[in-house]
């Protein structure tokens, strides 16, 4: 293995590969920083760049185009509110209300610094875990995923503000319901789309993010514009803050970081989970694990429930390479997009990969090091010059906002019908807001909605109907016991406060 | 009286939720499929069942935390005005093409949003969008239908 990590040490660091890092990370912050344009476009628009060089090199341009779109997604997160990504759904939750009181620096900062460690930690935990944790990773059968994604609703709806459980489980079904629309994914028999073509396909995650979380905000700032509490807010949106994090919020880092990247890397491993349940499960963890001082910060720009996420989907990215290049088992569309890059190379991924071709398993794990000190380097500097999107008044960012969403959603199906839904669901979104009922429960549910009816599909198939899977295997069990617990646990405390 | 809105989204939901779980059950599987232990309905079935549990536990349940809403404050009228613009702008991109139509669309809003600096106004429009179409159609390569550009010579 020393030998191993010394090869893809020397691959890594020569000039053309830092250069390629290099290119990828600056690349892949401007892509995903526009809406509409996440990792898997950017890493997709990369793969006949890539065909031109040795399939190390494609291959660390790819993760560095990965991980830097991952970054340049939370930055629209936070100043936005216009996640490009599922990834960064919840970097936004404690982003952009941070940003909103005039620390946009600051919390692109602590974006920074937590992608940066949450990347840095877990690439470590790759060098040293990749080959064993491959085989653990295949030990996850269709009950437990079922079961992690209960888990993963439940507590995403019962970390919600105070007495919005039921609204936020309300807003899951919701989620759920809307990802049920277009062909099912086994039988191709179409469903929910009344006869219109444009449902076939389903409704892209896209289209739902940005009508919920970008459309529905720059609705809601127009029609809330004459309230004097948001007109305040929206004084403190053009002030962007200091850039440096003081020692209080260091510390609160220091605690969060190491545990986010944790859970980060090990759900970033499993095939199928990905960064988007990662941040999630972080945030929500989290936000079970600090005071309840704390806790009441939640939502509100707490430095914690901005750097659980942040850290997690960067340590899922680089975790998500285990089951990529161990088992050929892509944990992501993102890195399945880049298993298709590497099978035109005429790669074989799999358990022998690290054997057969050490240049290319380990000098991507190094890569990524110097990948993560790259985007540091590259990022921290133009903080304040991204910040000052902010301050661009009102009366321009609306409509830019608008835009951009629009755009995205445009560039993705070239048709009018998609527009017409977007503005549909930010209307209802924006109504549903006015009343508190909570989006992010929605997002996360649309994104898993696929996934759960597929495992919940072969989990019944193989006990032919019966639901004893969920009671069948240690793990489903103690999966679903903490979701039983997080549930109790949020009683006990609504009632307790009352 | 004084009636609690979330408890009427509550009922919409609910309403919404039975409409969702007839369409479900109106889903047509294939013969053999009808009686398997997992088929094309059984997840939206569910999700249907759901959706009535949880709306109508909001229904019934007492509500303490009451959201007001003051509408006297709201912005309605330039919102409405904002969204009616980008349905037009929506209805007229295919026909006359990206360029026209988003650089209208977007002077056309800060207009209704009160601007009234005319040059910074159209900087912000035409050769705004004129440069993120280059991003998008010229550097990366993402094809932008634009029957206008195209009858005036400018894009192939």
């Amino acid at each position: 293995m020393t030998e191993g990590i010394l090869i893809g040490l020397t691959t890594a660091l020569s000039f053309q590969n830092i250069f390629m890092v290099m290119i990828g990370c600056f690349f892949g912050t401007i892509i995903g920083m526009l809406p509409g344009l996440g990792p898997m476009t950017a890493i997709a628009l990369m793969i006949p760049i890539t065909y031109g060089f040795d399939p190390a090199t494609g291959l660390i341009l790819m993760a560095g185009v990965y991980y830097g779109a991952v970054f340049g997604g939370s930055t629209s997160s936070i100043l936005l509110n216009a996640p490009g990504v599922p990834g960064t759904v919840a970097t936004s939750f404690d982003g952009y209300p941070m940003a909103q009181q005039g620390k946009a620096g600051k919390a692109l900062a602590i974006a920074a610094w937590s992608s940066f460690a949450g990347g840095t930690l877990s690439a470590i935990y790759l060098l040293f875990m990749a080959p064993s944790l491959s085989k653990v990773s295949l030990s996850f059968r269709s009950p437990d995923y079922f079961a992690l994604m209960i888990l993963g609703l439940t507590a995403i709806a019962a970390f919600s503000s105070k007495g919005q459980f039921l609204k936020a489980m309300m807003m899951v079904v919701l989620g759920l319901m809307l990802a049920s629309v277009g062909q099912d994914s086994l039988s191709d028999i179409t469903r929910f789309t009344f006869d219109n073509m444009n449902l076939t396909d389903g409704i892209s995650f896209v289209l739902v993010v940005m009508s919920t979380f970008a459309m529905s905000e720059a609705l809601t700032i127009i029609l809330k514009r004459n309230d004097p509490t948001a007109a305040a807010k929206q004084v403190s949106l053009t002030e962007l803050g200091s850039i440096r994090i003081n020692k209080e919020e260091r510390g609160k880092m220091y605690r969060t970081i190491p545990r986010s990247s944790v859970i980060g890397f090990l759900i970033g491993v499993l095939p199928g989970a990905g960064a988007t349940i990662a941040s999630f499960l972080a945030y929500g963890m989290e936000r079970n694990l600090v005071k309840d001082e704390e806790k009441e910060k939640f939502g509100k720009g707490s430095v914690n429930g901005l750097s659980a996420p942040e850290t997690a989907n960067n340590a899922a990215c680089s975790g998500s390479f285990v089951p990529m290049l161990t088992l050929g088992i892509p944990g992501s569309g993102t890195t399945a997009v880049m298993l298709g890059a590497l099978l035109g190379f005429g790669i074989q991924p799999g358990p022998r990969l690290y054997m057969t071709n050490p240049e290319i398993f380990w000098s991507v794990i190094m890569s990524m090091y110097i990948g993560m000190v790259i985007l540091l380097i590259l990022n921290l500097p133009l903080i304040p010059y991204i910040a000052r999107i902010l301050a661009v008044p009102k009366n321009y960012l609306i409509p830019l906002i608008l835009f951009f969403s629009i755009t995205g959603i445009y560039v993705m199906s070239f048709n009018n019908f998609d527009i017409y839904l977007m503005i549909g669901i930010a209307v209802v979104a924006t109504f549903l807001r006015l009343y508190d009922f909570p989006m992010p429960p929605l997002i996360l549910a649309f994104v898993l909605g696929g996934l759960m009816e597929e495992n919940l599909r072969r989990s019944l198939l193989l006990s032919n109907g019966s639901w004893e899977f969920l009671w069948d295997r240690t793990l489903t069990v103690c999966i679903l016991v903490t979701t039983i617990l997080i549930v109790l646990w949020h009683i006990y405390k609504t009632l307790t406060k009352k | 009286m004084n009636i609690n809105t979330t408890k009427i989204i509550s009922l919409l939901f609910f309403i919404f939720s039975v409409f969702y779980l007839y369409t479900a059950y109106q889903i047509q599987v294939f013969a053999f499929d009808e009686n398997a232990p997992f088929n094309a309905r059984t997840f939206p079935i569910y999700l249907g069942y759901a959706g009535l549990f949880f709306s109508g536990l909001k229904l019934i349940l007492p509500d303490p935390d009451t959201i007001k809403v003051e509408h006297k404050t709201l912005e309605y009228k330039k919102t409405a005005l904002l969204i009616v613009i980008a349905i037009i702008y929506g209805a007229t991109i295919l026909k006359v093409g990206y360029f026209l139509t988003t650089s209208l669309f977007l002077f056309a809003s800060y207009y209704f949003l009160g601007e009234r600096r005319w040059v910074l106004m159209f900087l912000l429009s035409f050769p705004f969008v004129a440069g993120f179409m280059y991003l998008l159609h010229g550097v990366l390569e993402i094809y932008l239908r634009d029957p206008f550009l195209k009858s005036i010579g400018v894009m192939g």
